[in-house]
């Protein structure tokens, strides 16, 4: 076995926490069961991670099973890296049978016509979902096994979701292989990233709890305004408010859990408006400001700053509108006639 | 009776007791809370203002997360000849000797402790050194 793999595999096995390894080593299925029987995991990961590589030695693993063992890991713990969303544009209307080993044949042809050093491995997944796994390398050197790109691609959706490596360079060749590959003709990046991929998929496939204008039924659900209503000394005033900024809720961000988003990001480049006595910014140039909103769970946040009392309800659209648009970047400029605000589509 | 803002919706005009005491309460980590509570302070009869307002400022126990300066809720309860009490929700024992300080004030207000009155407030209000 390459030394080079045996690290590889030794430092992926370290990164996984210690109660963890052994249903990831079984996932792998590279290890027998007997000889996953003589590991210790109660030892440091350390020596768990030595051992491991020793049995790797043992049945002569090569670069193709450590990648599948790293796409596992990152499947596993897939909202560790940031993800973005890409759509896959069709020329035509035809509905092509998909097969999945002509878009490897296909994928992997593209990719080392133009680059020969280059790892591709595939994983498929019970949703649908292809994992692609890419390592770069150069006409000179071997592929960076560290630094690859993760791809998923759901074969029935036109849409693809990149984690793409810190080599931003091999990001054209990479969308052009997949184009190639899934037989659409153009690609292009969405203003949609977040850390959760599951989320992202919610968002893009409409998963997520939407709020349709049919009939809503009245709140008989658990789901009450206030729950403190044990103590009947407490008199509420503002009970009707209260349901009017919960309805208003429910209106707007549906009555499931939100998808997770981390930022929402806002460029603008809008025009300074003061009072023209001031005389501030004479010169009409637009104003330059970035706002970006953080939280561990951004729309679950903003639907609760309503009913904390935090802001009026209704929240502007410009926040609220984010899963509909299925972007959390955004470009506002200034008013034109009569849309409120432009959104350059990327 | 718990309100988010005034004025008070009239519908429940028929159902509501005389008001002795109002609290404002504003979260100092919040500079909506303290907006909110100046726009309301218009709807405020000025006989209220004679001992029968205070001013509640929560939160101050997360130092890292302040929007107001207290300065502007002094600033506040000056102007409104008002107390200013400051507290802390999440701890058990600030919390019950607040509220344990509310209700002492709340009776003087309602009138129930014989020879003090909602009026001695505004003269304690007054600093030392005004004299």
């Amino acid at each position: 076995m390459d030394e080079t793999v045996g690290e590889y595999i030794r430092r992926t096995v370290l990164k996984i926490p210690r109660n963890e390894i052994k249903m990831i080593l079984q996932k792998w299925g590279f290890l027998s069961e007997a000889q996953l029987q003589t590991l210790n995991f109660h030892q440091i990961k350390d020596n768990i991670s030595q051992e491991v590589v020793q049995l790797c030695e043992e049945n002569s693993a090569d670069i193709k099973q450590a990648a599948t063992l790293d796409i596992i890991y990152n499947h596993v713990y897939q909202n560790k890296r940031m993800w973005s969303v890409y759509q896959m544009k069709k020329s035509g209307e035809e509905l092509e049978y998909f097969d999945i080993t002509d878009f490897k044949k296909k994928f992997k042809r593209r990719l080392r016509s133009t680059l020969k050093n280059v790892t591709i491995t595939f994983k498929e997944y019970e949703d649908n979902a292809i994992w692609i796994r890419v390592a770069w390398g150069t006409p000179y050197k071997k592929p960076n096994q560290y630094k690859p790109s993760y791809v998923v691609y759901h074969s029935q959706t036109p849409y693809v979701f990149i984690s793409a490596s810190v080599l931003k360079s091999n990001l054209p060749l990479l969308c052009q292989a997949l184009i190639v590959a899934s037989n659409y003709h153009d690609i292009r990046e969405m203003e949609l990233r977040s850390h959760s991929l599951n989320s992202l998929k919610d968002i893009v496939f409409k998963r997520y709890s939407q709020n349709f204008q049919t009939y809503s039924p009245k709140p008989l659900q658990g789901e009450n305004v206030e729950p403190e209503n044990a103590d009947i000394r407490i008199v509420h005033e503002n009970r009707s408010e209260k349901e009017r900024i919960h309805r208003l809720n429910q209106e707007v961000f549906g009555s499931g859990p939100q998808p997770k988003l981390e930022f929402a990001q806002y460029r603008l480049e809008t025009m300074f408006k003061s009072d023209p006595k001031m005389d501030v910014l004479d010169k009409k140039e637009p104003f330059r400001c970035l706002v970006k909103f953080s939280s561990p769970h951004l729309l679950e946040s903003l639907k609760s700053l309503a009913p904390a009392g935090m802001a009026d309800a209704p929240l502007s659209p410009l926040l609220t509108c984010i899963p509909h648009k299925a972007r959390n970047y955004f470009r506002i400029r200034e008013k034109k006639g009569l849309y409120p605000e432009s959104f350059v589509s990327p | 009776h718990l309100a988010s803002s005034l004025p008070l919706p009239s519908e429940r005009d028929h159902l509501r007791p005389r008001i002795d005491l109002i609290v404002f309460m504003i979260d100092i980590t919040s500079k909506y809370s303290l907006k909110n509570v100046e726009t309301s302070l218009a709807y405020v009869d000025a006989s209220f203002f004679l001992g029968k307002v205070c001013f509640l400022v929560t939160g101050v126990g997360r130092v890292n997360a302040c929007s107001i300066e207290t300065n502007a809720v002094c600033k506040l309860g000056d102007t409104y000849c008002s107390p200013v009490l400051f507290c802390e929700l999440e701890l058990e024992g600030t919390r019950i000797a607040t509220a344990q300080r509310l209700v002492r004030m709340l009776g003087i207000c309602a009138g129930h402790i014989r020879g003090v009155s909602a009026l001695s407030f505004v003269s304690l209000m007054r600093k030392s050194d005004d004299d």
